[in-house]
């Protein structure tokens, strides 16, 4: 029986760990690849280590560009997507109305749809409506999806923080104003760095909705795609994949963090 | 400050309806817009002499769509990619899933959830780009395996018809093992959603009723966790779905569902066949999300 049992255990560990590496292991050799003196294919084992592509990359403007476009992109996608998604949880949380489930769909909509379908309803709207592709229209259809880690994020907070709180400051006389400034927010502050901080990679990272909804411009990814259909200096590409790692997972990891915290201390 | 929010907290509805409004309207006129938009231009057509869309109601160009078999093909390949890679993800992921809910320790579980959400949200474009690496002739797999020998295995599988190609990285296995990476992660978490929520004293009430450990699985934690697995098949599916990146990057060039939308919106600037195209994804998922309901996979998101 027990060898049984431990034997059991065993093999999901195996699995677990081989299902680990399958999803882990990929990533790595991006990294060794940007070191790699090898320009023309995607040789195994590398020829020799370098890091003169970074010094490349560091110098290429339209990689700047990409980046700068990108950056102002999901910053302003993202303050949009706090401003809407924030309210609306404030709104949904603790009441009911007609319609509340619907708000939450409507939320989860733009990502659950496939992104061919965001994007291209997106497209063929600006077209009728005869708005030209700009850095704004990437920014309407970012917004669109990132509303939902903002929404997501501080609901789940409220719901997990203790009205008792609220319904203490209200009764030793603060207003309701200094209730929402004392309490509520400090309360949802972290939900809502980190769901700031998700939009963020998010849109930083999106390629399909921003393949329909941008014009001659280039945001990092779309910069990437071009370079996996024709590739001008392979090296650059991954340097430049190393650098999307890095600001991807950043935020990604403080997200958690400041989501946990809060877990801890409930 | 002060008094608007002492005005607006005795007017409970008019604070909720001040609060959704932004929302509403971004994503009334925005998104739903868009998507009606989308819906209306399905149902006009493009002269054929002229390439003018003529903005006026047919069913010319949804006719025009199921006519050809070529676009059945297309709804068919891509239906059973998105199957298959759904199937797989869930073989693959109950484990994990079950391991990280049920094994894994107070110190060691923070790091697994971690380990799956990172590869989760980061780069898209860079996962693709490692396996167009991996995959390549001179790449790392084919090394790897000729290492250990064993390339005949590789090449066996290549060899198999309609599945395989002259590489990995021109194969519709290629093109499954690059999804099966990219969206494993979106099967894993709501599982182990599902299975930490599980009670322990159900497993308990079922061993002491006598149920054996492989009777109170099937009996008591595979029934609790399913609506776990039909929440991740949502994302698995619908993402495999919509996507276009992969099978113009990976795979024999036959055109997926987003491949046809991409190219008759922008090459061939037939926006209502574009727009015809994507409603089938849209039916597929609108079908499958209501079964997913039906099975309680809502809840388990």
């Amino acid at each position: 029986m027990l060898s049984k049992l431990l034997g059991k255990n065993l093999g999901l560990k195996i699995s677990t760990l081989l299902v680990f590496m399958f999803i882990h292991i990929p990533i790595g050799f991006i990294i060794i690849y940007a070191f790699s003196t090898d320009e023309k294919t995607f040789q195994f084992p590398i020829p020799g280590f370098t890091t003169k592509w970074f010094g490349v990359a560091w110098d290429r403007k339209d990689i700047w560009d990409a980046i700068i476009l990108s950056v102002q992109v999901a910053s302003i996608s993202t303050l949009l997507a706090i401003f809407l998604g924030t309210l609306a949880s404030l709104a949904v949380y603790r009441s009911q109305f007609f319609g509340k489930e619907i708000i939450s769909f409507l939320v989860i909509l733009p990502i659950a749809l496939p992104g061919i379908v965001t994007g291209i309803s997106l497209r063929s709207a600006l077209n009728l409506l005869g708005i030209p592709f700009s850095t704004w229209t990437i920014v309407i259809a970012h917004a669109t999806f990132c509303i939902v880690t903002v929404y997501n994020n501080v609901l789940a907070r409220l719901r997990r923080s203790s009205h008792s709180l609220v319904e203490a400051s209200m009764d030793l006389g603060a207003s309701p104003w200094q209730t929402f400034r004392f309490v509520v927010l400090p309360n949802v502050a972290t939900a809502l760095l980190a769901g700031g901080m998700l939009s963020f990679a998010l849109s930083f990272d999106e390629v399909i909705v921003t393949t329909f909804t941008a014009g001659q411009q280039s945001t990092v990814p779309i910069w990437m795609l071009t370079e996996f259909v024709r590739p001008r200096q392979r090296p650059v590409t991954n340097v430049v994949a190393v650098f999307v790692i890095l600001v991807t997972t950043l935020p990604i990891l403080a997200a958690y963090f400041l989501t946990r915290e809060d877990d801890r201390s409930k | 400050m002060d008094r608007i929010f002492t005005f607006l907290f005795y007017r409970k509805s008019l604070a909720i309806f001040l609060l959704l409004s932004p929302l509403l309207i971004w994503l009334g006129i925005v998104y739903i817009g868009s998507l009606f938009t989308l819906l209306i231009q399905s149902f006009f057509s493009v002269d054929s002499f002229s390439g003018v869309i003529k903005h006026e109601f047919t069913l010319e160009t949804y006719y025009d769509l199921f006519k050809l078999s070529t676009n059945w093909d297309i709804f068919i390949r891509t239906s059973l990619m998105a199957l298959s890679v759904t199937i797989m993800s869930a073989i693959l992921a109950f484990p994990v899933a079950y391991y990280m809910a049920m094994y894994a320790g107070p110190k060691l579980r923070p790091i697994l959830y971690l380990g799956i959400m990172l590869p989760l949200w980061s780069s898209y474009l860079v996962k693709v780009y490692a396996w167009k690496m991996l995959m390549a002739k001179e790449g790392i797999i084919t090394w790897v395996l000729e290492k250990i020998g064993l390339t005949f295995v590789l090449d066996g599988i290549l060899s198999i018809p309609v599945i395989g190609g002259p590489s990995l990285s021109f194969s519709y296995i290629g093109m499954f093992l690059v999804f099966l990476y990219l969206w494993l992660p979106y099967m894993i978490l709501p599982i182990q959603a599902s299975l930490e929520r599980i009670p322990k004293s159900l497993l308990e009430a079922s061993s002491d009723l006598g149920g054996n450990p492989s009777i109170t699985f099937r009996k008591v934690v595979f029934p609790l966790a399913f609506p776990g697995v039909v929440a991740g098949s949502i994302f698995t599916f619908s993402l495999t779905l919509g996507d276009y990146i992969i099978p113009t990057i990976i795979g024999n060039s036959s055109y997926f569902i987003g491949m046809a939308v991409y190219t008759h919106q922008g090459t061939a600037g037939n926006i209502p066949l574009a727009a015809a195209f994507s409603v089938v994804p849209i039916i597929i998922m609108m079908v499958y999300l209501n079964i997913a309901k039906r099975l309680g996979a809502f809840d388990a998101l």
